[in-house]
């Protein structure tokens, strides 16, 4: 039965809004535009992109530039698309020490996915005549899509007091990883404000048999090709481990259903207190907030830390089975293959941190939904290694365009540190697989050298490189913003997926 | 009772609108879309398992939504899919909405099941359970 009214078309409700132009990648919105806004609207973009983007991202991020206690600008990314409560690609920092709020909407229900990118000491040659069965390998090793169990089992306490407290930190003391591997992670792996009295047994059991799965939708693991000509910066490449044709491998994935419901349980509790308790209005349910030093607050910022370790436990496990699968073709150690990480960052991820605000150094609780830390030479949360380079930044792209491995750049001073994390997607996951079947498109990418592995072929159709905006665009409005600066760009020859 | 996919709604993630002559009618629609987000042919779904529901909400709103978690909730921590349910009670009484069901389905068998995207999540973004003229209506997006 076809139901009485008409789709909504959500493009025609809202408005665009007048930007102010600050520079080629530079546009901001005024706080005239909306009431209630406390700082304008700021977002990076180039002409091209900000003219594609969804119309609502101008309404979300200006209604997260209503939020209290918020520094400066409500900053969307390059590759923004429209989200629930803020935009993805939003971000927003908040003063924790005058009222400033923590809102799960804020950082994705997804918390602390991420990407992880590893080296290998291996050519595109050397890989060729083994990649379809790596990549089937890798596809029975890290269990991906509906109902995917991990191969780790424990009881639930041991999830509870040891994985969500510990992060990487746990899976490396089993067993699941060099040591090496947590200094090569942001935050050292581990979350240290993470408490897990504040979690709800219903995550606990959502999540406890999930460690070392992918999930699916827009979450792969890939085999990817460092080409000559796609070098940008050959000294920061040499010293960060990579070299012409080599072949690394990169996944994208987070804290699974744990993570999602220890998100919905604070935006439940949020809702329930914020306005009766705290007297904050919002424009959006799902931008509920509740101040940071508030007893809300403060639980749900130690049950999201919980999830960050959940999520670097996945991660770790993940990378344990690729060094297995690795190690199991090619006949040599993980230690021989030069399997070392490069690096693991999160794009859905609140954290707390100092920044200068007008001269004036503050406690801020940064939130980046969609957006990947991007730090600029010297901060301290940038591992020694590293930390004269800028934080290396990793933005995935489609399966079928490649993704970006790029340092911080000097201007991320101005958006709290913070750039891109992937493409940005254009068009629904519903009506992409309404234009290509997956089955063809896999066959496509097959010719193009892609092999794809997936679970679902309507879910690989939904991933369709035509779904993305072009991650080239996005790559070069950070890059002409200064926020982030390419180093290489990889390219895909293998892909696992949900 | 049916329900729709909708193709410009929500770019990142699955949205639907669902309708039925009752509340009853209402939630199983809603169910069935939340099953078909997940596999090909929510048909393939046997009614092997048993689950019984019961649930509390201020609102009738949130009382579909906390009902489409509880079934997420199911499929990851004891990886079932539902596809008939059977409902005691859903009423108001006083300030509160109550629900009263059982979920029949079974275990994801990949061999089976021909699986789709992975649900993680109801969001609360333009979420709206509405009295039209003669049936109830919902517009839900699913984060997957």
């Amino acid at each position: 039965m076809a139901l009485p009214t008409g789709e909504k078309d959500y493009t025609k409700t809202a408005i665009k809004p007048e930007f102010i132009q600050v520079s080629d990648v530079v546009w901001d919105i005024s706080p005239a535009c909306k009431q209630g806004m406390r700082v304008p609207a700021r977002i990076i973009a180039t002409k091209k992109l900000i003219d594609s983007m969804d119309l609502h991202v101008y309404d979300q991020i200006t209604n997260v530039a209503t939020l209290p206690g918020i520094q400066k600008y409500a900053f969307c990314m390059p590759d923004g698309h429209s989200g629930y409560g803020f935009p993805i690609g939003g971000v927003a920092a908040f003063d924790a020490n005058k009222g400033g709020v923590i809102s799960p909407g804020g950082i994705g229900f997804d918390i602390n996915c991420g990407m992880r990118l590893v080296l290998t000491s291996l050519s595109h040659e050397e890989v060729k005549p083994h990649l379809h069965s790596l990549v089937d390998m890798l596809f029975r090793r890290v269990p991906a899509g509906v109902g995917s169990r991990g191969f780790v089992k424990l009881p639930q306490e041991v999830f509870r007091d040891e994985v969500t407290l510990q992060g990487a930190h746990w899976a490396v003391r089993n067993g699941y990883g060099w040591k090496e591997d947590l200094d090569r992670t942001e935050l050292n792996g581990r979350a240290d404000w993470a408490d897990s009295s504040v979690i709800s047994p219903k995550a606990v059991e959502r999540g406890f048999n999930q460690i070392g799965t992918l999930g699916s939708g827009n979450h792969y693991l890939e085999i990817q090709v460092v080409k000559p000509e796609n070098i940008f910066n050959e000294k920061l490449a040499r010293k960060w481990g990579l070299f012409p044709n080599q072949i690394v491998v990169m996944f994208h994935c987070g804290s699974r259903g744990f993570g999602h419901q220890v998100a919905t349980d604070y935006l439940l509790l949020f809702l329930s207190v914020m306005e009766s308790k705290y007297g904050i209005k919002i424009l959006d349910r799902e931008l509920a907030c509740a101040p940071f030093y508030s007893p809300e607050g403060q639980a749900y910022y130690k049950a999201m830390g919980c999830a960050v370790n959940m999520s670097f436990a996945n991660r770790q496990v993940i990378l344990h089975r690729v060094r297995e699968s690795f190690s199991e073709i090619f006949g040599k150690s993980p230690e021989d293959l030069g399997l070392h990480m490069v690096y693991d960052v999160s794009h859905n991820r609140g954290t707390f941190e100092k920044h200068e605000v007008d001269g004036e150094v503050k406690e801020l609780i940064v939130h980046r939904k969609g957006a990947t830390g991007s730090y600029y030479p010297g901060r301290e949360e940038i591992p020694a290694f590293y930390r004269e380079d800028g934080s290396p930044v990793i933005i995935g792209g489609s399966m079928e365009t490649g993704s970006y491995l790029l340092v911080g750049g000097p201007k991320a001073k101005d958006t709290f540190c913070s750039t891109a994390h992937g493409s940005g997607r254009t068009m629904s996951r519903t009506k992409a697989k309404k234009l290509v079947r997956g089955q063809e498109l896999l066959r496509e990418l097959r010719d193009k050298g892609i092999y794809i592995k997936s679970v679902s072929y309507a879910g690989a159709a939904e991933e369709a490189g035509f779904a993305y905006k072009n991650i080239d665009d996005v790559v070069e409005a950070a890059s002409l913003a200064g926020i982030s600066l390419p180093v290489a760009k990889l390219v895909p020859l293998g892909n696992v997926k949900g | 009772m049916s329900y729709r996919f909708l193709e410009e709604t929500a770019i990142a993630d699955v949205a639907f609108e669902a309708d039925g002559g009752t509340l009853p009618e209402l939630f199983e629609s809603a169910a069935q879309a939340l099953a078909a987000t997940m596999v090909t042919d929510i048909d393939q779904i046997k009614r092997r398992i048993t689950k019984p529901i019961t649930l509390t909400s201020k609102t009738i709103e949130m009382l579909l939504f906390s009902f489409l978690q509880e079934l997420i909730f199911y499929k990851d921590a004891e990886v079932l899919l539902f596809n008939g349910f059977h409902f005691d009670i859903i009423e108001q009484k006083e300030e509160s909405w109550y629900l009263r069901a059982e979920a029949y389905g079974e275990e994801i068998n990949p061999e089976i099941h021909e699986l789709l995207a992975d649900v993680k999540g109801v969001s609360l973004h333009d979420f709206v359970v509405e009295k039209a003229a003669n049936a109830w209506r919902a517009s839900v997006i699913l984060d997957v």
